[in-house]
């Protein structure tokens, strides 16, 4: 289980980007995160990796505070929270297999990885994961010689050698169409119903919400306006999430 | 703003007119601009000479014939006429007018069929077989010349004497002057100059500019105890590896007296290195292992540190007397056996730097990490009195290396002012520090480094290498070896400086998301950060490889080899042909490699 308690993110400048923040996931779940863009969606899910130093509050999972853990511990940790990111956030001119294996830095060696070595395990891991959202074809081609899609894809690949227990996906398929986006979607349904894994997932749309996700959660200029089932989310609580004018659009 | 009145205005604009007339009437005076010197029939007559000579470059040569054209002549006329003589119209000949005459009087020659525009000199020939040059002849383009000389002052003779011109004409093909052939033998040399300026320079620029970039090094974030404990290990481990080093030289020359145990060793050791290795860093790092296993692998890698060591020096002992067989045996290869015994030759002397360094890193990165746990683990009131005690020995020590340098360069001799008094200041200023700062509040130690990195690569930048070879050539002779040890310098600043603006202009996605998989800092920039700037690194490589062939070409000139020596050597000589065939090389050379450096530059971008 992961919980979240009275978490707050102060950025430079003074600008508050979390207030207050607590809640928790169980295992398995697939928790939405909702709201406006600027509201902290972003910022909640890189402070559970700290990707982004939390000013204030813990993170609890599997009983460790990640928040105060010491730099080698928190890469140990890094490795079980796998991460699919808006712009995939690919190395466009490595390999698509390279990029997947890049999933495994946490485990393998340093000094092994330096020389680009991976065992034939980790390869051989890499491929089936490829072959699990079906670009095995795409493995030796340039990541940047992909479709949006399936850069997705090779995103979703790297995270899940990571053999993770958690995944953020930050606005997973913002910059896909509706078609790929919900096959995306799919992708990340199938890891969370099969291999149990426990998923955080910030949405636009709240039709994907509705269909995917077992909870969601929404923030609205960093404090928690809503924590509840998806279909809860009536037309007030809309406008509380998303502000008075906002209509709803999917 | 109120909008100024139009008179005023106007005043205003011709004020500015008139400064400006004035600051370049100035500029005219310091710049010593007379036309007048441009119209002078001598000066003009000079730039016509050299304008014609540089157009006239010395490349080619023939190889040249001297002919001689005879005739008999009398001195003075004999009594019963001169006897009549037919020359051969068919071939070269002369005629003289008149055919006879007494000494120091004037006659007049002509001479048909020689080569044209050829010139040469007519001697009298008296029996003795002596030569007296009486003049020099010039032909013009049918081969035909008429001059007018005196004859000879000469005891009266009745025989006929000889006149002789000796004409020159080009034979065979034309062939490369010598010239030519040393400019050539120079305009490779310059390009290999610049070539190893340019290797090296980018070898040391590319870990330089991973530290000399903002985004990089603004991460790298340690409380106090890891960075005052750093500062201690660093110097402590440089001393430790120098040390170490020592003994093991000592230990390698026992081992490198016999070629067969060199060899052995050479192949051993790597081999034991591996084993070691594989057994202390497996591939995969399950967990955090045993402080008992921990410290066995510390041992087993110094071993395996220790062996790498010994393996260098004996490396760089089989390449010494390996390139010296080479040298010997392959005759005009024997270049190969001197390159050998160069790497030998510099890996002794970068064994005991590198291994001063890593032993430094090593040491300051446990210190850095011991500091990192202290603060990590231990409560805020025992950090804060480590940091005291650590931060007041780092002050004394950073302070009291600062005046071991300072004495170095000044000689001041005297321990109490460059070791005492700065050491005390030094733990003054590390209190102070310690005190004021927050016991695990992060240093931004990274910016820093990043700021001193590149201040020093500024400064170094600023020193044109036409300047930093005047102390090379001090250093290591006049040569072109001085020459590519300045390019290289430049070329480490100047590469280092661009390259880590390309990191900093590298997108921030994929370091996250490689960040985000647990990798750590190394291979974060292994595998996020490389991969992005390779191109842009080779082709700033590229575009240094062109600089670094242009300003090879002239910095002969401070005496750092190449063709440039040659160019000013000619120029001062006055030789302007020679200077010519230098001007082409270096013009067909700068041309062609910015062509192909234009060309590589788009394949790999």
């Amino acid at each position: 289980m992961l919980e979240i308690r009275n978490l707050t993110k102060i950025y430079p400048g003074n600008v508050l980007a979390l207030d207050n923040v607590s809640f928790k996931v169980n295992d398995g779940e697939f928790l939405a995160v909702i709201g406006l863009s600027g509201s902290g969606k972003s910022t909640l899910l890189r402070c559970i990796n700290r990707l982004v130093e939390p000013t204030e509050g813990e993170i609890i999972w599997n009983g460790v505070n990640i928040v105060e853990t010491s730099q080698g511990e928190l890469l140990r940790i890094r490795r079980k929270i796998g991460m699919v990111f808006q712009h995939f956030n690919l190395v466009t001119r490595s390999k698509v297999l390279t990029n997947v294996l890049a999933g495994r830095l946490g485990y393998v060696n340093p000094a092994f990885s330096l020389i680009n070595r991976f065992s034939a395990e980790d390869i051989a891991m890499a491929m089936s994961q490829l072959e699990r959202v079906g670009i095995t074809d795409q493995a030796h081609k340039r990541a940047d010689e992909l479709s949006g899609g399936q850069q997705q894809r090779v995103g979703i690949a790297r995270a899940m050698v990571q053999e993770p227990e958690i995944i953020l996906a930050d606005e997973p398929v913002a910059s896909l169409d509706p078609v790929l986006a919900h096959s995306i979607m799919q992708h990340l349904e199938s890891i969370n119903k099969e291999d149990g894994v426990m998923i955080l997932c910030s949405l636009h749309f709240l039709d994907l919400v509705h269909r995917y996700a077992d909870r969601a959660i929404a923030l609205n200029e960093g404090v928690l306006m809503f924590d509840g089932a998806p279909q809860d989310i009536d037309d007030d609580k809309f406008k509380e999430i998303y502000g008075k004018e906002a209509e709803r659009v999917g | 703003m109120k909008k100024p009145r139009p008179i005023i205005r106007s005043i205003g604009i011709a004020v500015a007119i008139v400064v400006v007339i004035v600051v370049y009437a100035y500029g005219f005076t310091v710049t010593d601009v007379n036309f007048e010197t441009t119209r002078e029939e001598s000066r003009i007559r000079q730039l016509t000479r050299i304008l014609r000579a540089l157009v006239h470059p010395d490349i080619v040569e023939f190889d040249q014939e001297e002919f001689d054209v005879e005739m008999p002549i009398y001195l003075p006329c004999p009594a019963g006429g001169v006897p009549e003589y037919l020359p051969d119209t068919s071939q070269s000949y002369m005629v003289l007018t008149p055919p006879c005459a007494g000494p120091k009087e004037f006659i007049t020659i002509e001479g048909f069929n020689f080569e044209p525009e050829t010139r040469g000199p007519i001697n009298f020939i008296p029996p003795s077989g002596a030569t007296l040059t009486i003049g020099n002849f010039t032909t013009d383009a049918n081969g035909h010349f008429q001059i007018k000389v005196e004859l000879p002052n000469r005891q009266p003779l009745e025989e006929a004497q000889a006149l002789r011109a000796t004409a020159r004409r080009n034979v065979g093909f034309p062939h490369l002057s010598p010239l030519a052939l040393t400019t050539w033998d120079k305009i490779v040399e310059t390009v290999f100059l610049a070539l190893l300026a340019t290797t090296f320079g980018t070898i040391l620029a590319i870990p330089i500019s991973f530290i000399a970039a903002k985004n990089l090094m603004d991460q790298v974030q340690s409380p106090l105890s890891s960075v005052a404990l750093s500062i201690l290990g660093w110097p402590l481990g440089i001393f430790i590896a120098a040390m170490a080093v020592g003994y093991i030289h000592q230990l390698s020359n026992l081992v490198s007296h016999t070629t067969l145990l060199t060899v052995t060793g050479v192949v051993v050791s790597p081999i034991a290195i591996w084993v070691i290795f594989r057994w202390a860093m497996p591939q995969e790092k399950i967990a955090d292992p045993g402080s008992l296993l921990r410290i066995a692998r510390v041992l087993g890698l110094s071993i395996a540190s220790i062996l790498g060591v010994m393996f260098l020096f004996l490396l760089s002992d089989l390449s010494l007397s390996a390139g010296k067989v080479i040298a010997s045996a392959l005759g005009s290869f024997g270049f190969l056996g001197n390159f050998v015994i160069q790497l030998g030759d510099s890996l002794r002397i970068l064994i005991p730097i590198l291994a001063a360094l890593a032993g430094g890193a090593a040491l300051g990165g446990f210190a850095g990490n011991l500091g990192q746990t202290a603060s990590d683990q231990l409560k805020s009131r025992t950090v804060k009195s480590i940091n005291l005690i650590a931060t007041a020995l780092a002050g004394a020590t950073l302070f009291g290396l600062i005046g071991a340098v300072i004495d170095w360069f000044y000689q001041i001799n005297d321990l109490t002012k460059t070791l005492w008094i700065p050491g005390g200041i030094g733990a003054g200023l590390g209190i102070i520090f310690a005190l004021r700062a927050g016991a695990k509040e992060p240093l931004p130690i990274g910016s820093s480094i990043y700021y001193v990195i590149r201040t020093i690569l500024n400064a170094i930048r600023s020193v044109e290498p036409l300047v930093m070879v005047i102390v090379f050539v001090v250093w290591v002779g006049i040569g072109p070896f001085a020459g590519a040890l300045a390019l290289g310098l430049h070329t480490v600043a100047a590469l280092a400086k661009l390259f880590s603006e390309q990191v900093e202009s590298i997108l921030p996605g994929p370091l996250e998301a490689v960040q985000a998989t647990g990798a750590n800092r190394l291979q974060t920039i292994i595998y996020a950060v490389i991969p992005q700037i390779i191109p842009p690194y080779i082709s700033f490589t590229m575009y240094r490889w062109d600089i670094n062939v242009r300003m090879s070409t002239i910095i002969g000139f401070a005496g750092g080899g190449g063709i440039g020596f040659l160019l000013q050597q000619n120029i001062r000589l006055l030789d302007y042909r020679g200077a010519s065939v230098q001007m082409l090389a270096i013009a067909v050379v700068v041309a062609s490699m910015d062509y192909i450096s234009s060309t590589l530059r788009e394949r790999f971008v």
